[in-house]
């Protein structure tokens, strides 16, 4: 069975809020989308209630990997790219904590693109919020893998001409067990995807849409009812046999989420894809450690050593 | 047909040839070269001579080549037995077996002047009239196919050789043939049969007879039994494990990968995991991830693979974790020589990182000291929260040597996980004093949590630009290596404290430059050597060492580069500014044969 990562009930009284859970100012320029990425995680974690000491937030390089400092937590503000492997470090070694990983489309796609493959196939017990804004923002405006062709940015002023990844289909393919996608301007939707991607066990990604007003504005409206876009989401099954319901979205089905990717900007939002049955790596690990643990029963590191070195005499 | 059961087949006394009449030599010592092809098992025999030089208290190094190619390829395996002090796998050999012309033709001109060539008269001829050496011709592969029965073919040749060996050198027969038990027994009854078959019949040809003498290879004076026999990755590995380590992440790379194979398969007994990551940056990320989560990591390659993880091993040190990286060095540049020996990455342990990344660098001298130096690496990882380089190689990997058993119980370090609460006046990086991270799940009285961080920061981990801060923190990275420096003992030199040329060696070259050292001291000249197991920091005290000296020379296996000296010899000449230093150097692959640093030193010294 795959661990689970149900919270585990703090052992005094004390609530963690949303204050607790404040640290620096964040750095973002006023009316970035990433501010709310931030206030819906404080609320979700004030819901759960997962003690403070064990939530663990680490970034790669990016406006949005910035999250650590603003987080009062344990952290970790790791090198471009790679905030994944060393989340995977911390989580497989480490059972008893909540890891979280945020970044960007440049971070998750493009630099760290590998890792985001192999961590989901691999099933690692940690939630993996990707701030999609679809522009490099920290270094001002060069194209990102997210960037659609025809964005004029510094690096490409006559327009981006290479195709953007999809990056729900990227999550799909690879294997990913969570997948959700949302969008910042809708605060209950995000906060509902945070806590399903929370408690999911296993690797949960949930791309959010996320502008950014500096370098890359209006990039989302499509999807925000409030600049006039449409904001639709996925409607999952509901297993109840109704006719409807043969129209519903099944989240066990990657060809149908894969078919959910492939609509056009700016798609739908809501779960992709959510199975609960995959072993995650976290458990298979453990699951060998401890059956290697019963064989050697009682022995002292000392002992195994010298079992092992007497073969060499 | 019935088969002889195989345990009767392993005791079994065969009838050996009666060496009584032969003329008994006593040898101090032999190396034997056995040249064939990868996949006719010269290792496997190497491995079981070797490991039974280690329980007759022998003396033992070995040196092989393996082709870097999957399958197939010309092999030597080299073993060098001595009842006194062995230190380098012999510059010439006394002793040949060539399975194949190729061996023969390759391998003929490493036999000493009257030395032994036993060679498989089914493949080779050798050249007529040759008296340089003595010839045995040996059937070898018919005899082997004859001795297992039909359909083997002719495997087990490596068997028969043995089998010939231990007769011819009157060694141990029951020790050895325990030890073939416990290698083959654990495959199948008929491997094991074979096998035994292969080298009773090698046992019993009358080898002495056609060479008209045997030899008696001396044990050793030592009765030690506590003696073990391996190479220098399982002496390293299991180092680590003595020193704490539970977790690690690495990608497989030649001749790194037996250490991750040992600590993947290892580790869970004791409560831990290697895990194999998608590449070397996600190897490197996840060992910090698990430096950072309070354990004890490990993560290592070869060279390309360093190159690679030299971004995240800059973190490493302004983040300020510990961690112990692992370098088996083999030739390079690029993809350059797989298989062969090099000690060209000491610069880039030192300096190959961006900014200024102080951090320290161990270098083993032998297979007994990769095992210690493993244990000190996780020592000072711990107790200065940095990265610490191992520089090992591909011969010291490889190569199996003898050594005491260590005393566990006094040296195991088992790790703990400090999650014990901090008070409020806890900070990460205090600019005065250690830094001690509190890792996750540590609950942090005063409320306040840290953040572990690749910028430059404030003491609390917050990102700060500040100039004073980061010149503050700049020092406190450098001054806690210097501290750390100050602790180093200083290295003891070997042979008389003054003299014409002292001979400065690091890592896998100490053998060849110890008996170099004692050569040139039996043939009454001056020479000394200091062996520098410590890189960075360099020990205090040599200036000291190097005063009482006419010429310093320091010998490496790198190139002298654009201004004549190798990588040591560059770093002590910009550190002593000291002009007597001198470099030899040289890049063909091997360890330094003893008469290689003979004739690199006379131009040192006086007369020449």
């Amino acid at each position: 069975m795959p661990t689970t990562k149900q919270p585990t009930t703090p052992e005094t009284d004390e609530k963690l809020t949303k204050k607790d859970l404040t640290a620096d100012h964040p750095t973002w320029c006023p009316g970035c989308g990433d501010f709310a990425v931030l206030a819906a995680f404080f609320k979700v974690l004030e819901k759960l209630q997962i003690p403070h000491e064990k939530i663990v937030t680490i970034a790669g390089i990016g406006c949005s990997s910035r999250f650590p400092y603003f987080v009062n937590s344990h952290g970790l503000h790791f090198i471009h790219g790679r905030a994944l492997p060393l989340a995977s470090g911390v989580s497989l070694s480490r059972p008893d904590l909540h890891v979280f990983a945020f970044g960007g489309d440049g971070d998750g796609f493009s630099i760290g693109g590998n890792h985001l493959d192999h961590t989901a196939r691999k099933n690692v017990n940690l939630t993996y919020v990707i701030m999609d804004n679809e522009v490099y923002g920290l270094t001002k405006k060069q194209t990102s893998p997210t960037s659609p062709i025809g964005f004029k940015s510094k690096t490409d002023p006559a327009g981006a001409v290479d195709r953007p990844i999809n990056p729900m289909k990227k999550l799909v393919s690879n294997g990913a067990t969570f997948v959700a996608r949302t969008h910042a301007a809708q605060v209950k939707h995000m906060m509902d995807m945070f806590e399903r991607a929370i408690l999911h066990p296993g690797f949960s990604v949930v791309e959010t849409l996320s502008e950014c007003v500096v370098f890359h504005k209006g990039a989302f409206d499509d999807g925000n009812p409030r600049k006039g876009g449409e904001f639709e989401l996925v409607e999952e099954k509901k297993w109840d046999g109704t006719p409807e319901d043969e129209e519903r979205h099944d989240v066990t089905n990657e060809e149908a989420a894969y078919a959910l990717a492939s609509l056009t900007h700016p798609g739908k939002f809501g779960v992709f894809i959510e199975k609960d049955d995959v072993p995650t790596k976290n458990h298979l690990e453990a699951q060998w450690i401890d059956s290697a643990r019963e064989k050697v029963g009682e022995a002292t590191t000392a002992e195994l050593l010298k079992k092992r070195f007497a073969i060499m005499k | 047909m019935s088969t002889p059961s195989t345990a009767s087949s392993v005791e079994e006394e065969p009838a050996s040839p009666d060496d009584a009449q032969l003329a008994q030599e006593d040898l101090r010592n032999a190396v034997i070269r056995f040249a064939g092809n990868s996949q006719d098992g010269i290792q496997t025999i190497g491995g079981f001579l070797a490991r039974l030089a280690g329980r007759s208290a022998r003396e033992v190094m070995t040196y092989m080549t393996i082709p870097s190619t999957i399958s197939g390829g010309p092999s030597i395996f080299q073993v060098h037995l001595g009842s006194g002090e062995v230190l380098s796998a012999g510059d010439e050999a006394d002793f040949l077996v060539a399975f194949y012309q190729h061996s023969y033709d390759d391998h003929i001109a490493s036999l000493k002047d009257g030395g032994v060539c036993i060679y498989d008269s089914d493949h080779v001829e050798p050249v007529e009239g040759d008296e340089r050496v003595h010839y045995v011709a040996v059937p070898i592969t018919s005899t082997t196919i004859e001795s297992i029965g039909g359909t083997a073919k002719d495997r087990g040749k490596n068997m028969f050789v043995l089998g010939l060996v231990t007769a011819l050198f009157d060694l141990d027969r029951a020790k050895l043939a325990a030890i073939i038990e416990r290698q083959f027994g654990k495959k199948s009854e008929d491997v094991l049969r074979n096998a035994m078959l292969a080298f009773d019949a090698g046992y019993s040809y009358p080898l002495g007879d056609v060479l008209g003498r045997a030899f008696n290879l001396k044990s050793g004076e030592s009765t030690d039994e506590h003696r073990v026999t391996t190479d220098g990755n399982t002496a390293l590995t299991y180092g680590l494990i003595a020193g704490g380590v539970r977790w690690g992440s690495g990608y497989p790379i030649t001749p790194w990968s037996p250490i991750m194979e040992t600590l993947r398969t290892e580790l869970p007994k004791y409560g831990g995991m290697f895990l194999q990551a998608e590449d070397e940056l996600a190897a490197i990320s996840m060992a910090l991830g698990e430096a950072y989560a309070g354990h004890l990591a490990v993560t290592g390659s070869s060279g390309p693979g360093l190159s690679l993880k030299m971004e995240a091993l800059s973190y490493a040190v302004m983040a300020e974790l510990p961690l112990v990286v692992i370098n088996v060095q083999r030739g390079g540049p690029s993809t350059g020589l797989p298989t062969s020996v090099e000690q060209s990455d000491l610069m880039q342990a030192i300096y190959g990182s961006h900014g200024d990344t102080p951090r320290v660098i161990l270098a083993p001298k032998n297979v007994e000291d990769c095992f210690y130096t493993a244990i000190e690496a996780c020592h000072i990882a711990k107790a200065y929260s940095t990265p610490v380089i191992i520089l090992t190689d591909q011969a010291l990997a490889t190569r199996i040597e003898a050594f005491e058993e260590p005393d566990f119980e006094s040296l195991v370090v088992e790790p703990t996980l400090e999650t014990q609460p901090r008070d409020a006046d806890f900070v990460p990086y205090p600019f005065d004093g250690h830094t001690k991270h509190a890792p996750p799940g540590t609950k942090m009285k005063g409320g306040q949590y840290p953040v572990v961080t690749g910028l430059e920061h404030d003491e609390w981990g917050h990102p700060s630009a500040n100039p004073e801060t980061h010149q503050k923190m700049v020092n406190k990275r450098r001054d806690k290596i210097k501290r750390y420096g100050d602790t180093i003992p200083e290295p003891e030199v070997f042979g008389g404290d003054s003299g014409e040329v002292l001979l400065v060696g690091w890592g896998s070259t100490w053998g060849p430059i110890r008996e170099a050292t004692m050569r040139e001291r039996e043939a009454g000249r001056a020479v000394s050597a200091v062996h520098l197991r410590h890189l960075n920091p360099l020990p205090n005290g040599l200036p000291k060492i190097f005063e009482k000296f006419e010429r310093v020379c320091v010998v490496e296996l790198n190139d002298q580069g654009l201004y004549g000296n190798g990588q040591l010899a560059t770093l002590l000449r910009a550190r002593y500014c000291d002009e007597k230093i001198t470099s030899l150097t040289k890049t063909d692959g091997l360890n330094f044969r003893i008469r290689e640093i003979l004739s690199g030193i006379q131009p040192l010294q006086a007369g020449a």
